[in-house]
């Protein structure tokens, strides 16, 4: 089942005129957003497929912004975004992109602050839906509905068994988990869709677990 | 869990319970939240809407395309003269309908049903339904997750996207729930909802998604003005004892076959059908020569 809620179907509350390209947009800047766990200096932009043809007149670009700045789909502020991001120091650059993506409504999003930096690609799939389908290098689906827990760990034998023990000790139920990786043996990313919010002590927990280099949350 | 409209009537009508009490239990279970939280989280849905047909009927609001706005006040104003030709509710309910998208197209607060583009037909059909019913906040609530239980169908076996299944995924969709959700709200069986809704998804079949310059506003507010309408007519009809001789699930499979089959150029990329007439192309030119930003 792809939809799993009915507040996917009457919903989201949101700012107009488009689910995909406004809402879905402003949903996608937030995870990019929440994933670097701090406000950006810069944030470098790039529109694919329908996104790239009509972001203008659907607001895509304040949508993406408002995202970044941690608005909600329906934060009226949506549509002062690029002030709003202006007054705050934050520097934008959006690019039109030609090349072909799997889905017509792709963005690219690089969030910088001094040497930290991430970079994720999102797809709107519908309705305010969207699904996380790249991560600094990394093949993923998620979908941002659920929380999450992502963690960037060396590829070696029992790190995975090692975080569901963590998970289970607390009693977090996995919903949905994938794990991919550049190379065999090198950096690898376990993603991990749980069905409750998880606290602080937990990722505190996971972090201290042999091979992992780093862990973020992700909330609804 | 129902995967399809059948299991949804059989769940429905074998314990009798309405519909909006089987998306509401399934809500419960799916989520594990607990059911007043759900119902609170949809009664926050409704008053969005309202405040968005509210706005869009007394405001003259206006897209920043300049494409939309406005056309829901005439349609108040015309129906104040008395003269019209189809029924109050009807041309309530379809104002109501406008009056959101242009809400929407004017980047307003709306609440997506099943997305933005098609937001005007579940609220223009219940809030056009006031006079006539006068339903309860409560069962204005249980008309949504009617409504959202139909939808939860279409988009789990089917698509509500128009870029995946043209407009007919959308608006298409939108006028099948409504039709689904007033044959409750009026006081109709599950199995009538049913009907309803296949009545009524059986007559957006094919419709293109079309966009002119690719935005939701031209031809969608109007396709939601008459998704409104029809949804209406479809109601009544199954209120009256018709039925679809093509099952509710099998209408919802033929859409999605449909839309597989749909070319591109029809399915939101701008490059068909009305996005591609004379007219829609010089509008396309007209909006993209100018900033569409308000803050550059």
């Amino acid at each position: 089942m792809k939809y799993r809620t009915v507040f996917d179907i009457i919903g989201p509350v949101m700012i107009g005129p488009s689910s995909s390209h406004t809402a879905g947009a402003a949903r996608i800047g937030r995870v990019a957003r929440t994933l670097f766990g701090q406000q950006p200096d810069y944030a470098d932009i790039y529109f694919y497929g329908s996104f790239a043809k009509t972001y203008k007149g659907h607001g895509t670009d304040v949508a993406i912004v408002g995202g970044i700045l941690d608005f909600d789909t329906s934060d009226k502020r949506i549509t002062n975004s690029l002030e709003i991001a202006k007054q705050n120091g934050l520097g934008i650059d959006f690019h039109e992109e030609e090349a072909i993506t799997d889905h017509p409504n792709t963005a690219k999003v690089v969030l910088r602050k001094g040497e930290d930096r991430i970079e994720l690609v999102g797809i709107s799939v519908g309705g305010g839906k969207i699904e996380i389908t790249e991560l600094n290098g990394f093949q993923l689906r998620l979908s941002g509905n659920h929380p999450a827990i992502l963690v960037v760990h060396n590829d070696r034998y029992g790190v995975i068994a090692g975080v569901s023990n963590v998970l289970a000790k607390h009693e977090v139920n996995i919903g949905h988990m994938e794990v991919s990786r550049k190379e065999k043996g090198q950096e690898a990313l376990m993603v991990i869709e749980v069905d409750q919010n998880v606290d602080q002590p937990l990722i505190k927990e996971l972090e201290a677990l042999a091979n992992i280099t780093k862990v973020t949350k992700i909330h609804d | 869990m129902f995967r399809n409209v059948a299991e949804l009537i059989e769940l429905a009508e074998s314990e009798s319970k309405t519909i909006a009490n089987v998306m509401i239990e399934q809500e419960v279970e799916v989520t594990g939240r607990p059911r007043e939280l759900i119902i609170k989280q949809m009664k926050n849905n409704l008053k969005v809407m309202k405040e968005a047909v509210e706005r869009g009927i007394s405001e003259r609001v206006q897209s920043v395309s300049g494409l939309t706005g406005g056309d829901a006040i005439l349609l108040q104003e015309y129906m104040k003269k008395g003269q019209f030709l189809s029924s109050e509710t009807v041309l309530d309910a379809v104002s109501k309908a406008v009056a959101t998208n242009e809400v929407n197209a004017a980047m307003g607060t709306i609440c997506a049903t099943p997305t933005a583009g098609s937001a005007g037909v579940v609220p223009g059909v219940l809030f056009g339904m006031v006079n006539k019913l006068q339903p309860t906040e409560e069962q204005m609530v249980d008309y949504l997750f009617t409504a959202g239980a139909f939808g939860f169908v279409v988009a789990n076996n089917a698509s509500i996207s128009g870029a995946a299944g043209g407009c007919q995924a959308e608006v298409g969709s939108a006028t099948g729930m409504a039709a689904a959700a007033l044959v409750q709200l009026a006081g109709g069986t599950p199995s009538q909802s049913a009907e309803a809704m296949a009545i009524a998804l059986k007559n957006m079949l094919g419709l293109v998604c079309d966009p002119v310059a690719g935005l939701v506003e031209v031809p969608c507010v109007k396709r939601n003005a008459i998704g409104a309408s029809i949804a209406i007519v479809a109601a009544d009809m199954a209120l009256a004892g018709i039925t679809s001789r093509i099952p509710c699930d099998e209408v919802i499979d033929a859409m999605y076959k449909i839309g597989q089959t749909m070319p591109e150029a029809l399915r939101e990329t701008a490059q068909g059908g009305l996005a591609a007439t004379p007219t829609g192309r010089e509008l396309e030119a007209k909006i993209f020569g100018m900033s569409l930003n308000k803050n550059e």
